[in-house]
């Protein structure tokens, strides 16, 4: 399953709709580094709100994603965890330490917003 | 003696035990009004159900009286089951206990096992024989009453447990996009449990982006309870949240050092107040006296005019 990227003036969304196989992991991870200096991104959005488990590989996917995007010049951040999924996550110890999260995708357009100014 | 009696009483099969059962019915309904009455009587004399008034004593022994022959007669419990179910919902609020309940049912059966001794005292082996259909019947009926009545009880209670235990962790609003969860008394591992599930869904529900949690009323707590709620601060965070901890007692802070929170991670401020103050700050709030305390009405005015 190949996850819509949206872009949306600077920012790239990318919203996960079902759960995804490893490889469509990393298919989503390389298309996101790929565009961020093709499209001139700033900010890339992470939508896992459909989302009811977040594995290791998913988080460590999620991880290397934000910092490699780092490294590219742009910002990542992970919107719409789900309570129980962010209990569970917390409890593997998969705490996505040095990524920003918001609660959705609105919260996280308005924190890109805020980071602008 | 009594032996041979009963040897020569035709082994009863389950037809003439219905027969039985349906000839005892029709002796009960006939003497209705006056084994009804005797009952009630027996009831107050005993002092079961104080609770409630010789009227209501009566009105319920009526109907509980109309179904404990029905249930005889037919030997389906279904219906008295449900009365007696409906029945301990209304009495149990007024604090009826469970042996006054146990202790008008078997009143009842011994009122109705007296009555057959006097009908049928003439005839011996009949007598017997009837006693063999009535008491199991009636043994059934005391059981399946003071069963529905415990079960009833272990509802209220569970039910009252569930309540409290909702009500021992509030998430509440305090303004737009600020949430706080003061917390009192002990934590235990389910209230642990309880306190992270409705906070994170709190904090999704209200969208909720700072929660105060005020520990102002917990004296201490053990690791296992301090690592949970360093847990519970990381997820709220995955949600997009910032959490606040304020009031935590010198144990609790020496717990959280022992067990070596990245102390980076949590945002503490020392009381209730300064949390509020902080999150205020943190959403962008500024809250200001506009009148100079010296010209504030006094509160007591109002009172003294």
């Amino acid at each position: 399953m190949i996850v819509p990227i949206l872009k949306q003036g600077e920012f790239l969304i990318a919203s996960i709709q079902s759960a995804l196989s490893d490889n469509d992991l990393l298919a989503l991870r390389d298309a996101l580094v790929e565009k961020v200096v093709a499209l001139r991104i700033r900010g890339v959005i992470i939508d896992v709100t459909a989302l009811d488990v977040l594995d290791s590989f998913a988080s460590r996917t999620l991880r290397d994603v934000a910092h490699m995007v780092r490294l590219r010049g742009a910002q990542t951040l992970i919107v719409g965890i789900q309570p129980d999924v962010a209990f569970a996550m917390v409890q593997l110890g998969l705490t996505l330490e040095d990524i920003p999260t918001a609660l959705d995708l609105e919260e996280g357009l308005s924190y890109f917003a805020r980071k602008k100014r | 003696m009594f032996e041979t009696e009963k040897r020569s009483i035709p082994p009863s099969s389950d037809e003439t035990a219905t027969t039985l059962l349906s000839e005892l019915a029709a002796h009960l309904r006939e003497s209705r009004t006056q084994l009804r009455q005797e009952w009630a009587q027996r009831i107050t004399k005993a002092r079961l159900l104080t609770a409630m008034t010789e009227q209501e004593v009566f009105t319920e022994a009526t109907a509980v009286y109309d179904q404990y022959v029905e249930a005889l007669e037919t030997g389906t419990f279904e219906t008295l089951t449900a009365y007696a179910r409906n029945l301990s919902e209304r009495i149990i609020p007024r604090g009826v206990e469970t042996d006054e309940v146990v202790g008008i049912v078997l009143l009842l059966r011994d009122v109705l096992a007296r009555s057959l001794f006097a009908k049928y005292q003439a005839d011996f082996a009949m007598l017997n024989r009837i006693l063999d259909a009535y008491e199991p019947a009636a043994n059934r009926i005391a059981n399946t009453v003071a069963v529905g009545f415990v079960q009833e009880r272990e509802r209220i209670i569970r039910e009252q447990q569930e309540a409290i235990r909702e009500l021992s962790t509030p998430v509440l609003q305090v303004r737009e996009r600020l949430l706080i969860l003061p917390i009192i008394g002990v934590i235990d591992p389910q209230r642990a449990r309880q306190l992270t599930e409705q906070l994170l869904h709190g904090i999704r529900a209200t969208r909720g982006k700072v929660v105060v949690i005020d520990l102002t009323g917990v004296a201490a707590m053990d690791s296992s309870i301090a690592n949970h709620l360093v847990q519970t601060v990381e997820a709220s965070r995955l949600l997009g949240a910032t959490v606040i901890v304020t009031g935590l007692s010198p144990a609790i802070a020496q717990t959280l050092v022992n067990i070596g929170v990245d102390l980076g991670k949590m945002n503490t401020v020392g009381d209730l107040q300064g949390g509020i103050e902080e999150a205020e700050r943190l959403l962008g709030y500024r809250v200001e006296q506009i009148m100079p305390r010296e010209k504030l009405a006094d509160p007591l005015d109002d009172i003294a005019r």
